[in-house]
This record gives structure tokens, C-alpha cells and sequence, in this order.
């Protein structure tokens, strides 16, 4: 008890230089915190983004995911609708599962026959109502308000396009999309006028370059291998995370979807999308969806995939941030070992007589060392803490501000937060990092003054 | 016949002072310092013994190797040869640990700049060495107020070093070197920082406590002034032993105070 008392009044007595060492260390920590509730905000952010557009799991062909692309509609799922209800009726996946989906995603060619413009696209039916249901998934109690899937309700030939695809067909001004640039026309050519009939016909042949009517057609294979044809009408033209998918997505209802890829026949999905009440229930879900395909569907080939492993870029970015957040701590952690160190070497001597005081009246080394190390962890601990209510402090009046941002695969701008108080994980590890490190610092001067010869100590001037 | 009679009573005293078992011995002891690069010797071949209960007194000019052989009685400097031991024990084969333990349990350190630690308050200085020690909080309270009461600072326990006075810290200082009813206690020139009036007031403190608690002083000082108090002197000139003069233990019944004699070479 006397050392940690000693201890915390020896650093009192030089109150200027524990002072700065102590603010040293909480602006340290304040700036891991304040990076690593930044990066929590993002994370968080896109898995929020991911879960609501995907759900957590999807049962897929098992080799759908690596070669789907090249041909979705031969991983179609048969009787998925049978599947849907055995996982919603299973006694333990009810209890998690909040939605249970089925989504057709197949390759096409969207034109504009009034404006003799096409491309190809990635078309996805999904079901409206269970679109928007998936969108109110909020695990992390973000202030993020669920944009509408404006399918719900829309006619069975409405449609989304990415406002890439809106800009490719030139559907921009009849679907109101700001920033949307139109090609520069061609000048006239110079020379003679083409005779009067054979520009009469050439007139008669050259569609309208803008149409009052949002309407697309969109040719697909149909599974037997024949080409079909649907005429959407475009309600909406969404702004897709990523420009390369922001250039091909169109979205549509599922059964018009499937009319179109399968028409008559047995209709399938490509993907069965499985949204959970809480990410923590992946693993038991996974467990659980395993066991019922083995039984209902053997013969399937099916495959149960998480969100991680369906968006690579999800899990890159969250490294990336890992690494980052690791960087700091090991930059700020060299500048409190060194500050502390610098604050304890300076102690030592300055109180080499007293060090040698105390060793003369029966300290051991040991309490030498101990006394010193204590005053490290004093000075970590305190430091760290005030680090700690810091960054809590600067989350809470930039959390106030209302700040916004456009995170990477983002469509929209996103409310910048900083998520400090809810990560106890990360406050506490770096609270006991920045402690560890200071206990470390302070290591290497209590050793020294440890093994100081008593006649030397009391002799120090 | 009285007078032979006398004489030899004298010796008779001397003699048992000297069997007594001394509390410290220091024998053949030698000490080197290297000062750049140039080897200084400042004790060579010193022997003495210091004897139970008795208030000795080391003498020499600066520089004669007072503190050297004093701090290698208070076991916080080893010899580089002869022997050293201190209340039975040979304390030049201890580990640092069983050194600090030895040290805390048997010696107790008064400093020219009386070394208090200026964190802790009067009180606090004085139960350190019994916390150290591992002494039940009641017993340690006790012993402290017992202590502030004989140095005259029982209302002053609560001041910290730098509200007390020279004096008054040099009597922390005593009172914190006899908590743990030490065999030995060491004063390295406690008087030297002092004017004269308290220099000598602190002085008959420390004959006080020593004749109070039976403890033995070891004491150094290049000040002639303290002779009085002594029971024993060892004059030391350039490391070595000048002369040894040790007073009767007992009082001169002719003369009714003590006298010194020539005890001749220690052990």
C-alpha cells in the first residue's frame, strides 16, 4: 500500500512534468479512439449496407458465386419456394431469421428502342415487400433512415435502373436524374444535301433521340437457350455503390424476372437470401441452413454463403481499417513509450539520493523497481483514462454536428459518426495497450535505479 | 596499595567492556577507489571493533576515509578485502537482498542531509522502515508516537520535510533510525549541516536516545567539539587507524566521570 502511495505522490510533486506526460498520453489515446470509433462507423455503416441488400446468408448453387456470372440461370434453384418454408417453419432458424427471400439475377441487354440506344445489363428480380422489409435491419442503431424500394406497390413491369444504365439509354431527363451528362451531337456534315427522297427515308428510319415514356426492353436467354423480350417501364433510376454496377443494374420484380427467363416452365432463383435478427447468429444459422439442405434438398448442390464471403470488398475494407487502426496504435504507443520513459529516466535522477535513502533503510531492488513501475502505470492508467473521456467527449460533439460522407460502394451520402462509447472492446484494449506500454516505459528506468550501488545514490549530487 | 588496586580494577573494566561481544568488527579491511583511471586507497588494512551499547566516535580530517568505513558498517559498501561483520553476521558474503533485509532489521542510517522523504510527512518518514518491516498498523502507531515524543515532535508530525527546520529534521532523521530498535546506528557527520547550537542539541539527542535505547552510535565527525560525548574514539588520518582510545565503561569512582585509556591495537 505505501509504494502505491509513495508512488502517486511522487508524481505529484512534479505536477508540470506529470502533467505533460499525462496529456501526452490521453491526446495518444484520445486519437486511437477517435480513429477507431471512425473506422467502427464505417464498418458498421457497410455491413449495415451489405445485410439490408443481401441479408446475412444466402443459399446459392454452390458454384454459383465463382462461375454464376458466366451463366446465372444454370445455377438456378428448383423448389425454392418449398426450401423458403422449411427454413421459415424450422424450429430454431424462426426464432433468428427475420427475412427469407428469393432473387433471379440473370445477364440481359436493356435497350431504348426510341432512342437506338442498348447495353448489356445485370438484371436482379427480387421480391418487393421482403426488399423493404430487409431494409429495416439496424443491428448497430445507426441514424440511418431506410430509403423505400419503390418496387412495392409499382406495376409488375416496373423497373430500377442504375443511373449509369438511365445515362447509357438516355433516360436521364425522363426520369429527372441531376448530373446526368448528355453525349455532345455530332456536327452537321459539310457538303451537298442527300437528294430529297433518300432523305425522306433516312428521316423515317432514325428513331427519336428522347422519350417522354421511361420504358426499356430488356432481352434475356431464356433457359432453353431461346431469346425473350419484357417492356419495363422504368420507375426510378437509383444510384448504385459502385459506378462499374451503377452502369449494368436493373431491378426488377421477381416474377416478371422469372416470366422472362423461365416463361413457362417451373420457375427458380438463383439466390435465397437469409436475413438474421443479430450477426451473432451467422454461425448457428450456417450450422442449422446446412442441416436442412442436406435433408430436403441433397441433391441440389447447394451451398450456404455469408455476407463476408458473397462482398470480398467488405472484408478487404475492414482490414484495411484493421491495419490503419493498428499503424496508429503502434505510432502513438512508440510516443508514449518514450514519453513515459523520458518522464521516469528524469525521476530516477532526481531522486537518486532518495533511491539510495531507501535502499539504505532495507528496500529491497525489487521495491525499488516496483515503486518506479507503479508510477508508469499511475501515469499510463490516468493517462489513458482521461484519453479515454476525451475521445467520448469529441465523439459526442462531432456526433452533434450532423456531418455527412460518401463511403466507398456508398450511393448516398452517409452520417460521419464517431462509435467510442459502444465499443467497450476497443476502449478497454487500448486502455490496457497504452497501460502495458507505459508499465514498459517505466521498465527500463526502474531497473537502472534498481541496480544503482547504495554508496553512489547517496552520494549523487 | 590503593592506588595498585585501583589501576587494576581499570583493567578489569576495559577488559570485560572489550569481551563483550562487540556489535561490529571490521578486520584487515582494505578499500580502493578507481578515480580516473587512477587507483586511490582509501581505507588500508583498518581494524577495529565497535563495542555494544556504546556511543563511538570517528575522527579524521576530510578525506581520512570516515564515510568509506562507515558505510561499510552499515553493510551499504563491501570491502575489497578483510572482513566485515555486523551484530554476528558476516555481512561481505550476503546477497543484495539478505542485505536490505539485514540493513533494515539491524542498522539504522542518520545522514548529513538527513535524507527524509520529501513526499512523506514527520510521521510517515519514522513508520517507513516498519512498514517496510511488515508491522501490525497499531504497533507501528505506537512506536512512532513513542518516537515523535522522545525527539520533542509529537506536534509536528504531520509537517512534511520542508516545513521543518534543520534540527527538527535531523530529529525525524534519529527518530526514524531507532523505529526498528536497530543494533547499530550510523550518523555520517549528523551535525554538519547544523549551526553549532543545534549541531550540539542534536548531538545530546543522539547520547540521549543511545543511552535510552542501548543502542549503539557509530558517529563521524571532523569536529574535535564532540569528543565529550564519545565513550569511544577512533582517530582516522589517510585510511588508516591513527589511534583507538575507549573510555571506561564504568564510572571512575575517584574522579566520578569517565576516562579514556589507550586500549592498544584492535583485533
Amino acid at each position: 500500500m505505501m509504494t502505491w502511495s509513495l508512488a502517486l505522490r511522487n508524481l505529484l510533486r512534479n505536477r508540470r512534468r506529470s502533467l505533460s506526460t499525462l496529456l501526452a498520453l490521453a491526446v495518444g489515446a484520445a486519437s486511437i479512439l477517435i480513429f477507431g470509433g471512425y473506422s467502427a462507423n464505417i464498418k458498421y455503416i457497410m455491413k449495415t449496407g451489405y445485410v439490408r441488400s443481401g441479408g446475412h446468408l444466402q443459399i446459392q448453387h454452390q458454384d454459383f458465386f465463382l462461375y454464376g456470372s458466366g451463366n446465372p440461370t444454370a445455377y438456378g434453384i428448383p423448389d425454392y419456394d418449398q426450401l423458403q418454408k422449411f427454413i421459415l417453419n424450422d424450429e430454431s432458424l424462426r426464432k433468428i431469421v427475420t427475412v427469407v427471400t428469393p432473387t433471379l439475377q440473370f445477364d440481359g441487354v436493356a435497350g431504348n428502342f426510341t432512342a437506338g440506344v442498348s447495353r448489356t445489363v445485370i438484371a436482379t428480380g427480387f421480391v418487393a415487400a421482403d426488399v423493404n422489409q430487409m431494409r429495416q435491419w439496424n443491428e448497430f442503431a445507426l441514424p440511418l433512415v431506410p430509403l423505400r424500394f419503390v418496387l412495392e406497390g409499382a406495376t409488375p413491369d416496373a423497373a430500377i435502373v442504375g443511373t449509369g444504365v438511365a445515362r447509357v439509354l438516355r433516360l436521364c431527363e425522363v426520369l429527372g436524374v441531376a448530373n446526368c451528362p448528355s453525349p455532345a451531337k455530332e456536327p452537321k456534315p459539310a457538303g451537298t444535301a442527300l437528294p430529297a427522297d433518300i432523305a425522306q427515308l433516312s428521316i423515317a428510319e432514325t428513331p427519336a433521340v428522347t422519350s417522354r415514356e421511361p420504358r426499356i426492353e430488356l432481352l434475356a436467354g431464356h433457359a432453353n437457350g431461346t431469346p425473350n423480350v419484357a417492356s419495363l417501364n422504368v420507375v426510378l433510376a437509383e444510384r448504385q455503390g459502385f459506378k462499374e454496377f451503377d452502369e449494368v443494374a436493373v431491378i426488377l420484380h421477381l416474377a416478371q424476372a422469372q416470366k422472362l427467363v423461365y416463361g413457362r416452365a417451373p420457375p427458380r432463383v438463383t439466390s435465397i437470401m437469409v436475413q438474421l435478427e443479430h450477426s451473432s447468429q451467422m454461425e448457428n444459422a450456417t450450422i442449422r441452413l446446412k442441416s436442412i439442405l442436406l435433408s430436403k434438398a441433397p441433391k441440389n448442390s447447394l451451398a450456404v454463403l455469408d455476407f463476408e464471403t458473397l462482398n470480398p470488398f467488405y472484408v478487404q475494407t475492414v482490414k484495411l481499417f484493421d491495419t490503419i487502426f493498428g499503424f496508429i496504435f503502434v505510432l502513438i504507443g512508440s510516443i508514449v513509450l518514450f514519453t513515459v520513459s523520458n518522464t521516469m529516466n528524469a525521476a530516477v535522477v532526481e531522486r537518486t539520493v532518495e533511491i539510495g535513502t531507501l535502499r539504505a533503510v532495507g528496500l529491497r531492488q525489487s521495491g525499488i523497481r516496483r515503486l518506479f513501475v507503479v508510477e508508469g502505470f499511475l501515469l499510463g492508467l490516468v493517462g489513458a483514462l482521461a484519453g479515454a473521456i476525451l475521445a467520448v467527449f469529441v465523439a459526442s460533439v462531432i456526433n452533434r454536428m450532423g456531418l455527412t460522407w460518401l463511403p466507398p460502394g456508398s450511393s448516398e451520402p452517409l452520417p460521419l459518426l464517431l462509435r467510442i462509447k459502444e465499443e467497450t472492446a476497443m476502449v478497454s484494449g487500448t486502455t490496457i495497450g497504452l497501460v502495458l506500454i507505459a508499465v514498459l516505459s517505466a521498465w527500463w528506468p526502474a531497473y537502472r535505479a534498481a541496480r544503482l550501488r547504495v554508496v553512489d545514490a547517496l552520494r549523487h549530487v | 596499595m590503593l592506588l595498585a588496586e585501583m589501576a587494576h580494577d581499570r583493567a578489569v573494566d576495559a577488559l570485560r567492556s572489550l569481551m563483550t561481544e562487540p556489535v561490529a568488527v571490521l578486520r584487515q579491511v582494505e578499500k580502493t577507489y578507481l578515480m580516473d583511471s587512477v587507483s586511490v586507497p582509501v581505507i588500508q588494512g583498518v581494524s577495529i571493533l565497535v563495542r555494544p551499547a556504546h556511543f563511538t566516535v570517528l575522527l579524521g580530517p576530510s578525506g581520512s576515509g570516515k564515510t568509506t568505513l562507515l558505510n561499510m558498517l552499515g553493510c551499504i559498501d563491501k570491502p575489497d578485502s578483510g572482513d566485515v561483520e555486523v551484530a554476528g553476521c558476516a555481512v561481505n558474503k550476503l546477497s543484495d537482498d539478505a542485505l536490505s533485509d539485514f540493513r533494515a532489521a539491524n542498522i539504522g542510517f542518520i545522514f548529513q542531509n538527513f535524507n527524509l522523504l520529501p513526499v512523506l510527512n514527520a510521521y510517515e518518514n519514522i513508520e517507513y522502515p516498519l512498514v517496510l518491516a511488515g508491522m501490525a498498523p497499531k504497533r507501528r502507531h505506537d512506536r512512532v508516537t513513542k518516537l515523535l515524543e522522545a525527539v520533542g515532535l509529537l506536534d509536528k508530525a504531520r509537517n512534511l520535510p520542508g516545513q521543518l527546520s534543520g534540527g527538527q529534521r535531523q530529529r525525524v532523521a534519529i527518530a526514524r533510525a531507532l523505529s526498528r530498535k536497530p543494533k547499530l546506528v550510523i550518523a555520517d557527520e549528523p551535525t554538519a549541516n547544523l549551526d553549532s547550537k543545534t549541531g550540539a542539541a542534536i548531538l545530546a539527542l543522539m547520547r540521549h536516545m543511545q543511552m535510552r535505547y542501548k543502542i549503539s552510535f557509530i558517529f563521524s565527525s571532523h569536529d574535535r567539539d564532540v569528543i565529550g560525548a564519545a565513550d569511544d574514539l577512533i582517530y582516522l588520518r589517510d585510511g588508516k587507524i591513527q589511534e583507538i582510545r575507549r573510555k571506561r565503561s564504568k564510572i571512575d569512582d575517584s574522579t566520578g566521570s569517565k576516562a579514556f585509556q589507550d586500549t592498544g591495537p584492535e583485533p
